[in-house]
């Protein structure tokens, strides 16, 4: 046991692994506030299909030599969520289909532009680190780290004040529309609010993985618990402690972060799965 | 002045027109129930008295200093909300949402607000489950008091009973007739033709033929007692089957 302390406080050490731990724990709060909402209005996909588009806007943000990539990544992702979510609604192309469509299609065109321009000789091992996330965040610069905290606390904060609005535009949103709240604003928020933790997300988990931090956390708390409220602490109380203890392990064991943080997160869920059908057998 | 005015209204979608050149009024105090077969634009003209959605042609004016965030609205159960974790408060609270603005938490009125209806719709006991444990008949509780934390004034009900069985849709009927009793304006749309015509005060039928004026007037329409004839004959029709079947059973 002393042998872990050990080696965790050699390498505690390092500002790196703690930026990484401090970033990791940040993007996992985030994303797993919005989860409940996303997953309830049926996006659970979304997450999934923005990510793609993320990785699209990465290569073509390193093909351009851009040197904050983040700079190109952020607004094309919002851009896409903003019309991801109006398609939703009613137009020829279904919600579900246009996800797809666009995540697949983000996805073809990215890795193909990084094999048209390639930027450096290892073009898969710069694929698979975008796809997968396997070290980008123990590479990240100080500014990639203060922006990730700001952004951070601007998520936690919209989403604090509009709470309530989130609740009644999630639970009915014709009702919410006919009684004076104006839902496709809403709608919006959320939508911008999930493309800036996508981004976000990649650093840690990679652009294939991110659903899983988005949607792991809800649907666990949903197997457990009963109200909106405790729903949403419990799957931010859930997320952060996985991606915690999946960066511990992974620095220990020496695994990639991202597969790491999912994989606990699928054993967290089959527990509290295990739980809650205990529970209403108990009933 | 009347609390709710439709001229001359066009409904449909795209150049699909469903209902034409309507006119009515709704007066407060008044209960009228919006009856006729599916597809003949019962709901859309409730969206569109919503302000969900806009009239072809026509206008829908409120009156007697009825705002818009002033309505409130039970709508048909969306399959989101079968598997939705919340408890009954949460529920009901959101109601006051439309009050709010950009204010971002609840007022002790609005609470207190909440706690009343609940107490007024017999669910308070269940204030902290979780709604979607609740049965049907109660869900719909639910959401009458989450309209009525919406309104002092105005409720649009969609076919409240649909899926409730016979005692519960009773109950839920009187619970209705007691809010209008008390001040309420009810505009409710219904396929139980003869429960319209128990409860309301004024009935609205569209279709080929639109008929709108009060239930008496109804009843003695050439139109109204054919439909009426037809839908209490239904009912003998069912019954009797109901009750040959049963002896089927025995024998």
């Amino acid at each position: 046991m002393n042998e872990i302390f050990e080696k965790l406080g050699l390498y505690f050490q390092h500002s790196f692994v703690l930026n990484a731990l401090i970033v990791g724990v940040l993007i996992a709060l985030c994303s797993s506030l919005l989860g409940v909402t996303l997953v309830l209005k049926r996006f659970s996909f979304i997450g999934d299909g923005l990510s793609h588009v993320a990785f699209g806007a990465l290569a073509i943000a390193s093909v351009l030599h851009f040197s904050n990539k983040m700079m190109l990544v952020l607004p094309i992702t919002v851009l896409c969520a903003i019309l991801l979510l109006r398609t939703g609604q009613n137009t020829k192309i279904k919600g579900d289909a246009a996800i797809a469509m666009i995540s697949v299609g983000a996805l073809a065109f990215g890795y193909l532009i990084m094999n048209l321009f390639p930027t450096s000789s290892n073009i898969s091992g710069d694929v698979c680190s975008t796809l997968f996330g396997s070290t980008s965040i123990l590479t990240l610069s100080s500014f990639e780290v203060a922006l990730c905290i700001i952004l951070s606390i601007v998520v936690v904060i919209l989403f604090l004040l509009f709470y309530h609005k989130i609740f009644a535009v999630t639970f009915d949103e014709t009702f919410a529309n006919a009684t004076g709240t104006n839902a496709n604003r809403y709608n919006l928020l959320i939508a911008v609010i999930i493309a800036v933790i996508i981004v976000l997300a990649m650093n840690l988990v990679g652009s294939l993985l991110i659903s899983a931090l988005v949607i792991f956390p809800a649907l666990s708390a949903m197997r457990i618990l009963k109200s909106f409220r405790s729903v949403t602490i419990f799957s931010a109380v859930f997320s952060v402690f996985c991606a915690f203890l999946g960066i511990l392990i992974s620095i220990l064991a020496e695994t990639p972060v991202g597969s790491t943080i999912v994989a606990i997160d699928v054993v967290a869920f089959a527990v509290c799965a295990l739980i809650g059908s205990f529970g209403t057998a108990a009933k | 002045m009347s609390l709710l005015t439709c001229q001359e209204l066009f409904l449909g979608y795209d150049s699909n027109i469903i209902v034409k050149n309507l006119n009515f009024s709704v007066n407060s105090g008044d209960y009228l129930c919006i009856v006729g077969e599916n597809g003949s634009g019962k709901s859309t003209l409730m969206k569109t008295l919503l302000g969900l959605q806009n009239p072809i042609r026509g206008t829908v004016s409120t009156g007697d200093g009825l705002k818009k965030n002033e309505i409130g609205y039970l709508p048909q159960q969306t399959i989101v909300q079968r598997d939705f974790p919340a408890s009954v408060k949460e529920i009901v609270l959101s109601g006051c949402q439309g009050h709010c603005g950009l204010r971002p938490f609840y007022r002790k009125e609005e609470k207190a607000m909440a706690e009343e209806n609940m107490k007024k719709m017999g669910i308070l006991e269940f204030s902290n489950r979780c709604y979607r444990e609740l049965s049907g008949g109660q869900q719909q509780r639910v959401l009458l008091a989450r309209a009525l934390c919406a309104t002092r004034k105005l409720l649009l009900l969609d076919e409240p009973v649909s899926g409730l069985d016979p005692m519960v849709t009773a109950s839920m009927y009187e619970l209705i007739y007691g809010l209008n009793k008390e001040g309420i304006t009810i505009i409710m749309i219904s396929h139980d033709l003869m429960a319209a015509v128990k409860y309301a005060t004024h009935i609205l039928h569209i279709g080929d033929h639109v008929f709108y004026g009060t239930k008496e007037e109804y009843q003695k329409s050439e139109h109204g007692k054919m439909f009426l004839a037809q839908e209490s004959g239904g009912q003998e029709k069912a019954d009797s089957k109901r009750s040959k079947g049963g002896k089927h059973h025995h024998e």
